[in-house]
C-alpha cells in the first residue's frame, strides 16, 4: 500500500514550508533515514527524513513550491504500484473538544433599559451609591434606594439606611399606599386608579428637596416690583432685534431680563451668593444661575455659568439653547448642577406669587410671579393701573440673615425697575 | 482535658500516628538526635530509634525528593522544614513531582506525604526565613495545605494530614508553638476542609489563618469592649481545600468582611477569599470588603518594625470601624 | 560549526571486531536461545515504535516534545532485562523504551503521545510521561534530574520494607551537573541505599557537548568517588556488556544495600528532540560513523546471526512484525477518542477519585 508523505510539521508554528530540493527521484529506492528533500520553515531549513522505506513512486511538490502543512508532497510504496492521486489535505480535523466560536455572552453588556435600572441619577450625574445589600432591602421592602439618604461612607446607602426608613413612621410614601381608599361610587372617577413607578428625574427631586425642607431653615421675604419700565424696554428691543437680519430668531424674554438682573443684585450684595459649609460658610466668586424649566413629567434646572460677565444676549441664548436640551432630555449632568442661586418663575401660568424649596446648596431661591394690573398708589399719591410683578425669596437662615435677604431684594428691585442698571 | 502546647500538640499528634502507622517516618535536619530545631519532635528518636525518626543533611531537594520517590511504594513520610522558606530550595520536588505524579501518570500514582514547618514572619529571622508561602503553594492543584492556628488543630490537622493519601502541607508559626490550650489525649482528627468559627458575632466578620486568627481575637475583644460590636472570626484551618460555606454563610449573616492574614498582599490567600465572598455573596455586602496583611515589602529585621509590618490587633481594630462605618 | 566527536571512549572500551567479550559473563552465560531471540526483539520492537513516532510527529499530531531512544536501545534492554521483583526503575523524558521494556503496549504508548484519552497516562502526561507502576516503572520526568532523588527514595523504601531490591534510577549525561542530583548522591552513599544511577551518557546535553558543560568531562562517573560510591564505566552498543555490569551493581545492592554510578556509554542518531536540528553541533559523518560501526541492534543482531542464533529471515520477520505493531500502535492512537473538558479535573488528587466513607477532607479543593 502506497504511502503519500505530507508536507511535515517541522516546527511548532510552522504553517506553509517550501521544498527546497528533491534528493531523490521518482523511481529511486529509498531506506529509513535517508534524506528526501530539503524543507524551509519558517525558523530553518531543515532536512525531511524518510520513514517509509520503498520506492518513490510519485513527486506531487516540484522543488522551490510551497505547501501548507498537510498537503501532499510524494508518495512511496512498492516497486511498480500506481501511484495514488493526491487528494486535497482534509480540512484540519477541529481538535475535540473545539474551542467554541462563541460563549453567548456578549462583550459588552447591553445597555440597561430604563424599566429595570433601579438606579436614580443625582444631579451631579452619578449612579446612586448604595451597598448591595441596602438595595436588596430596599428592593424587598419596596422603597426606592435612591430616595433614601445614606450615612454610609461618601453618601452611601447602607442597610441601616434602609431600616430606618421602614421604621420611620413619617418617612416618605413607603410603596403601596397603606391607607385604604375606596373606588369612586359611580365607578367612573376622574382618571383610572394607577401605581406608576417612580422615575429617576422624579426620585432625585423628591430626595434632594426632601432633604431641603428638612435640613435648611427656610425663611421668606417678599418684593414688588413695578414692572412697567421693563416690559417697555424689552418690548422696544424685540422690535428692534427682529428688524435686523443679523438678528433673527433673537427674542428677549422677561425671564432672561430677571436673570440678569439677578447675577446684578448679586453682584451688589455678594452675601447671598453663598454655600452653607457645616463649619464654614463658602462664599462663591462666580455667580452659576439655576433656573426651572418644567418638563412634562417634572422640573429640571439647568445652569447658565457665569452669569455676572456674560451679557443680557449672552444669557437670552444660553437660556433658549438650555431649554431646548431640557426638553429633550439631551441636558448633561454639567449642565445640570454647580449653580450658586436659582431662579423659577410661574409667572406663564399665572400665579401671583409663591415661594420656592431652596435647591442646596445654594442660600436663596427666587420665585417669580405674574405681572397683573392693579390699582398702585403712584409718587403724586394719585391711584393709577400699575404693572405689578411680585417676587418672592426663600433664604437660608443659616447663611442669610434678613437685611441680607432684604438688601438683596431691594437691590433685585432697583434694577428691574431701572432696567438700564444692567447696562453697568 | 489537658492543656498543653502547640508544639507538644505537634509531637502528640505524630507520636501517635508513629505508633499506629509503622509506614510513617519522621525526616528532616535536626528531627533526631538535636530534637528538633524548635523541639517540635523531642523524644521521638528515644522512643522510636532511627529507622523511624532520620536525621538528613542540609540538602532539601535531595531528601524531599526522596521522601517523595518512597511514598510512591507506600512509605508515608513526615517531612520537616526548618522554615518553610526553605522549601524554595527544593521547589521542583515539593510542586512539579509531589504535586503532579499523580496528574501525569493519569491517576495510577499518589503520594501521601506530609511536609511540615514554621510559617511565619514575626521572629526577626530576616527576610529569606521569613516566608509564609501557603498561597504560592495552594494554587498547585495536586496539594493541600493546612493551617492551624491552636494546640487543638494543630493535633487534629497533622493527624488527618498524615493519614491523606495525597500531599498535605503544614503551616506551622514558631510563634505559636508555645501557645497553650485544651487538648483531648483520645485519637481525632480536624478533617481538612473544615473551617471553624472561634468567636460567634453579629456586625462583622473576620476571616483569618494561622497566626492573624489569634489577633483577630484581641482585636474582636477590643471592638467589644471598647466599640459595642459584635465580631465573628472564622479560622480558616484549611487553605487548599477551602471550606468557602462557612465562610460565605459567615458574610450573609453579618454583611460585613474583614480579611486578615500574614501574607504579603499580592495574591495572599486573602486575595481568593475577597473573590469568593463577592462572587458568591454579592448581595450580602453592605461594605466593601477589607484586608489587613502584612506590609508589601521584604520581612525586615529590626524588632519595633518587625510587629509592626505583621497585622497587629489594633490595625485590625481600625481597618474593621472602616468596613464598620 | 560542529567538532570531532566528542565522546572519548577510552581506548580500552573501544570494541574490538568480533563477538562481544561479554557473551560468556556469568549474567549472560544462562541465557537461552529463545532468550536472546526475545531480547533482540525487544530491541526492534524499541526502534521501531521510535522511528514510528517521528511520522507522526511530521503529521502534526504530537505536541510538544519528542525525545526518541533510537541508538541507545541496549542500554534500557540490558538493564532492564535483568529486573526482578523487587527492582525498580524510573528515568528523565527519553522514556519510551523503558516503558515499552517493562512490558507497556505500543498502543497505549502511542495514543498517550497523541494525547488521547486511551493514552498510558490518559493523555495527561504525553511523550515526558509514561507510568507503569504495576510493573515497577516509575516514568518519565520532564525536569532534568529532579527523578533522581525520587529513585532514591524507591530504593529508601525497599531497603526500609526490607525487600531484597533496588531502583535503577537514569538520568542524561546533562542531568550530573544538577544540584538534586548531588545531593541524591549524598543520601544513597551516606544512607547505604540500594540504589543504582544509570548516567546514559549519549554525548550531548542538548546541544552542548560535555567539554563545553562539564568541568571534568571524559568520565562523568568518576564523581562518584566524592561520595564515596562506586563507579563503573559500560560501553552501552554491547547489550552483553550492560547486562554483565549492571549485574553487579545489582548484586550489590540486594546483598549489600550499597548504590552503584554506572556511566554507559552511548549514542543518539537523532537530534536532541524533534524540533532539534542538531546541525549546530555535529557534523553528519559522526552521526553516520555511529550508525555503521556502533549501532547496538545491528551489532547484536549480527552477533547472533553469527551464533546462528537468528537466521536473515527470522530477523526480516521481527522486523516486519514490530514495524505491524507500531503501524497498528498509530491506527489505533489515531482512531482513539480525545478527553473531554470534564476529564481535565480528574485525577488531581487521590481523595476526589477515590471519594468514599474513609476520606475526610472537605470543602473546595478545585477552583473556578
Amino acid at each position: 500500500m502506497a504511502e503519500i508523505i505530507d508536507m511535515p510539521k517541522l516546527s511548532d508554528t510552522m504553517s506553509v514550508g517550501t521544498v527546497v530540493k528533491w534528493n531523490i527521484k521518482e523511481g529511486q529506492t529509498v531506506a529509513f533515514g535517508d534524506i528526501l528533500a530539503e524543507i524551509e520553515t519558517d525558523k530553518a531549513t531543515m532536512e525531511l527524513t524518510c520513514t517509509v522505506p520503498g520506492t518513490v513512486l510519485k513527486i506531487y511538490a516540484s522543488a522551490g513550491s510551497q505547501l501548507p502543512v498537510g498537503e501532499p508532497i510524494c508518495a512511496i510504496g512498492k516497486k511498480g504500484e500506481a501511484a495514488p492521486e493526491p487528494k486535497k489535505a482534509p480540512a484540519p480535523k477541529a481538535a475535540a473538544p473545539a474551542i467554541p466560536e462563541s460563549t453567548g455572552i456578549p462583550c459588552i453588556p447591553e445597555a440597561p433599559t430604563s424599566s429595570n435600572t433601579p438606579l436614580a441619577t443625582q444631579s451631579d450625574g452619578s449612579r446612586t451609591k448604595a451597598s448591595p445589600y441596602a438595595r436588596r432591602m430596599a428592593e424587598k421592602a419596596a422603597l426606592n434606594v435612591a430616595a433614601l439618604s445614606g450615612t454610609g461612607p461618601g453618601g452611601r446607602v447602607v442597610g441601616r439606611d434602609v431600616t430606618a426608613a421602614t421604621n420611620a413612621p413619617t418617612a416618605a410614601p413607603a410603596g403601596p399606599i397603606n391607607v385604604a381608599v375606596t373606588p369612586p361610587a359611580d365607578g367612573k372617577g376622574i382618571q383610572p386608579d394607577a401605581d406608576s413607578p417612580v422615575s429617576g428625574m422624579r426620585a432625585t427631586i423628591a430626595r434632594r428637596l426632601v432633604e431641603s425642607k428638612n435640613t435648611v431653615p427656610h425663611f421668606y421675604l417678599e418684593v414688588e416690583v413695578d414692572a412697567a419700565p421693563l416690559l417697555a424696554l424689552r418690548e422696544t428691543l424685540n422690535k428692534r432685534l427682529a428688524e435686523s437680519a443679523a438678528e433673527a430668531g433673537l427674542k428677549l424674554s422677561v425671564n432672561d431680563f430677571i436673570l440678569k438682573a439677578s447675577a446684578e443684585a448679586l453682584r451688589r450684595v455678594p452675601a447671598v451668593n453663598a454655600s452653607w459649609a457645616g463649619t464654614s460658610i463658602r462664599q462663591h466668586s462666580a455667580v452659576h444661575l439655576a433656573f426651572g424649566v418644567a418638563l412634562e413629567d417634572g422640573l429640571v434646572t439647568p445652569v447658565i455659568r457665569d452669569a455676572h460677565s456674560k451679557s443680557l444676549r449672552d444669557i437670552a441664548v444660553d437660556a433658549k439653547a438650555l431649554i431646548a436640551k431640557a426638553r429633550s432630555k439631551k441636558l448633561s449632568p454639567a449642565e445640570m448642577s454647580g449653580s450658586t442661586f436659582t431662579v423659577t418663575n410661574l409667572g406663564m401660568f399665572g400665579v401671583t406669587g409663591f415661594y420656592g424649596i431652596i435647591n442646596t446648596p445654594n442660600a436663596a431661591i427666587l420665585s417669580v410671579g405674574a405681572t397683573i394690573k392693579k390699582p398702585v398708589v403712584d409718587a403724586h399719591d394719585r391711584v393709577v393701573i400699575g404693572q405689578r410683578m411680585a417676587i418672592g425669596l426663600s433664604g437660608d437662615h443659616r447663611v442669610v440673615d434678613g437685611a441680607n435677604g432684604a438688601q438683596f431684594l431691594q437691590a433685585l428691585k432697583q434694577i428691574l425697575e431701572e432696567p438700564t442698571l444692567i447696562l453697568i | 482535658m489537658a492543656v498543653i502546647s502547640y508544639r507538644e500538640a505537634l509531637r502528640a499528634a505524630m507520636r501517635e500516628e508513629l505508633k499506629r502507622d509503622e509506614n510513617v517516618v519522621i525526616m528532616g535536619e535536626e528531627v533526631a538526635q538535636f530534637n528538633g530545631a524548635y523541639k517540635v519532635t523531642e523524644g521521638l528518636l528515644k522512643e522510636f530509634g532511627p529507622k523511624r525518626i532520620v536525621d538528613t543533611p542540609i540538602s532539601e531537594a535531595g531528601f524531599i525528593g526522596l521522601g517523595i520517590g518512597a511514598s510512591m511504594l507506600g512509605i508515608r513520610p513526615v517531612m520537616e522544614l526548618m522554615f518553610w522558606s526553605f522549601s524554595y530550595v527544593a521547589f521542583d520536588q515539593v510542586v512539579n513531582n509531589a504535586g503532579n505524579i499523580r496528574y501525569m501518570s493519569g491517576g495510577l500514582i499518589n503520594c501521601p506525604i506530609v511536609i511540615r514547618g514554621p510559617s511565619n514572619g514575626g521572629t526577626n529571622v530576616g527576610a529569606t526565613h521569613s516566608h509564609t508561602p501557603e498561597a504560592i503553594l495552594a494554587s498547585h492543584p495536586g496539594i493541600k495545605v493546612v493551617c492551624p492556628a491552636t494546640p487543638y488543630d494543630a493535633k487534629g490537622l497533622m493527624k488527618a494530614a498524615i493519614r491523606d493519601n495525597d500531599p498535605v502541607y503544614v503551616m506551622e508559626n514558631t510563634i505559636l508553638y508555645n501557645d497553650k490550650g485544651e487538648v483531648p489525649d483520645d485519637d481525632y482528627i480536624v478533617p481538612i476542609g473544615v473551617a471553624d468559627i472561634k468567636r460567634e458575632g453579629t456586625d462583622l466578620t473576620i476571616v483569618a489563618h494561622g497566626r492573624a486568627v489569634i489577633t483577630s481575637l484581641k482585636a474582636a475583644e477590643i471592638l467589644e469592649k471598647e466599640h459595642g460590636v459584635s465580631v465573628e472570626v472564622v479560622d480558616l484551618r484549611s487553605i487548599r481545600p477551602l471550606d468557602e460555606e462557612t465562610i460565605v454563610a459567615s458574610v450573609r449573616k453579618t454583611h460585613r468582611a474583614l480579611l486578615v492574614e500574614e501574607n504579603k498582599p499580592f495574591c495572599g490567600v486573602d486575595a481568593q477569599i475577597a473573590y469568593l465572598i463577592q462572587s458568591r455573596a454579592f448581595d450580602e455586602l453592605d461594605a466593601p470588603i477589607g484586608r489587613v496583611s502584612s506590609i508589601d515589602a521584604p520581612q525586615i529585621y529590626s524588632k519595633k518594625l518587625e510587629d509592626l509590618q505583621l497585622p497587629y490587633p489594633a490595625r485590625v481594630v481600625a481597618a474593621a470601624l472602616k468596613v464598620l462605618a | 560549526m560542529a567538532k570531532n566527536a566528542v565522546i572519548t571512549h577510552p581506548e580500552s572500551l573501544k570494541r574490538p571486531a568480533g563477538p562481544s567479550a561479554y557473551a560468556k559473563d556469568p549474567a549472560n552465560a544462562s541465557l537461552t536461545k529463545a532468550d536472546k531471540i526475545a531480547l533482540y526483539t525487544k530491541m526492534a520492537r524499541v526502534r521501531h515504535f521510535e522511528q514510528r513516532c517521528i511520522r507522526i510527529y511530521q503529521q502534526g499530531k504530537i505536541g510538544g516534545f519528542l525525545h526518541l531512544y533510537v541508538g541507545q536501545e541496549a542500554v534500557a534492554a540490558g538493564t532492564i532485562s535483568l529486573l526482578g521483583k523487587f527492582d525498580h526503575l524510573i528515568t528523565g523524558y527519553r522514556d519510551h523504551a523503558h516503558g515499552l521494556l517493562v512490558g507497556m503496549s505500543m498502543k497505549e504508548c502511542m495514543a498517550e503521545l497523541t494525547g488521547k484519552v486511551t493514552g498510558c497516562s490518559k493523555g495527561k502526561g504525553g511523550s515526558m510521561h509514561y507510568f507503569a507502576p504495576d510493573k515497577n516503572y516509575w516514568g518519565g520526568h520532564g525536569i532534568v534530574g529532579g527523578q533522581v532523588p525520587l529513585g532514591t527514595g524507591l530504593a529508601y523504601a525497599v531497603k526500609y520494607r526490607g525487600q531484597k531490591g533496588s531502583c535503577l534510577t537514569f538520568m542524561g549525561d546533562g542531568a550530573i551537573n544538577q544540584g538534586a542530583v548531588h545531593e541524591a548522591y549524598n543520601l544513597a552513599a551516606l544512607w547505604d541505599l540500594p540504589v543504582i544511577f544509570v548516567i546514559e551518557n549519549n554525548g550531548y546535553s542538548m546541544g552542548t557537548s560535555q567539554e563545553r558543560s562539564t568541568a571534568h568531562p571524559g568520565c562523568l562517573a568518576k564523581r562518584a568517588e566524592g561520595y564515596n560510591m562506586t563507579w563503573d564505566v559500560v560501553n552501552g552498543h554491547d547489550v552483553y556488556e550492560v547486562r554483565a555490569k549492571t549485574a553487579i551493581a545489582l548484586k550489590r545492592a540486594h546483598e549489600e544495600s550499597k548504590p552503584t554510578v554506572l556511566e554507559i556509554f552511548t549514542y543518539r542518531y537523532f537530534g536532541h528532540s524533534m524540533s532539534d536540528p542538531d546541525k549546530t553541533y555535529r557534523d553528519k559523518e559522526e552521526v553516520k560513523g555511529y550508525r555503521e560501526t556502533k549501532d547496538p541492534v545491528f551489532l547484536f543482531e549480527k552477533e547472533l546471526l553469527d551464533e546462528g542464533v537468528l537466521t536473515k529471515a527470522l530477523v526480516e520477520s521481527i522486523n516486519a512484525a514490530a514495524m505491524e505493531e507500531a503501524d497498528a500502535a498509530a491506527v489505533f492512537a489515531d482512531e482513539s477518542p480525545d478527553p473531554t473538558v470534564a476529564d481535565i479535573t480528574k485525577h488531581i488528587y487521590w481523595e476526589e477519585d477515590n471519594r468514599g466513607p474513609k476520606t475526610t477532607s472537605r470543602g473546595t479543593i478545585i477552583f473556578e
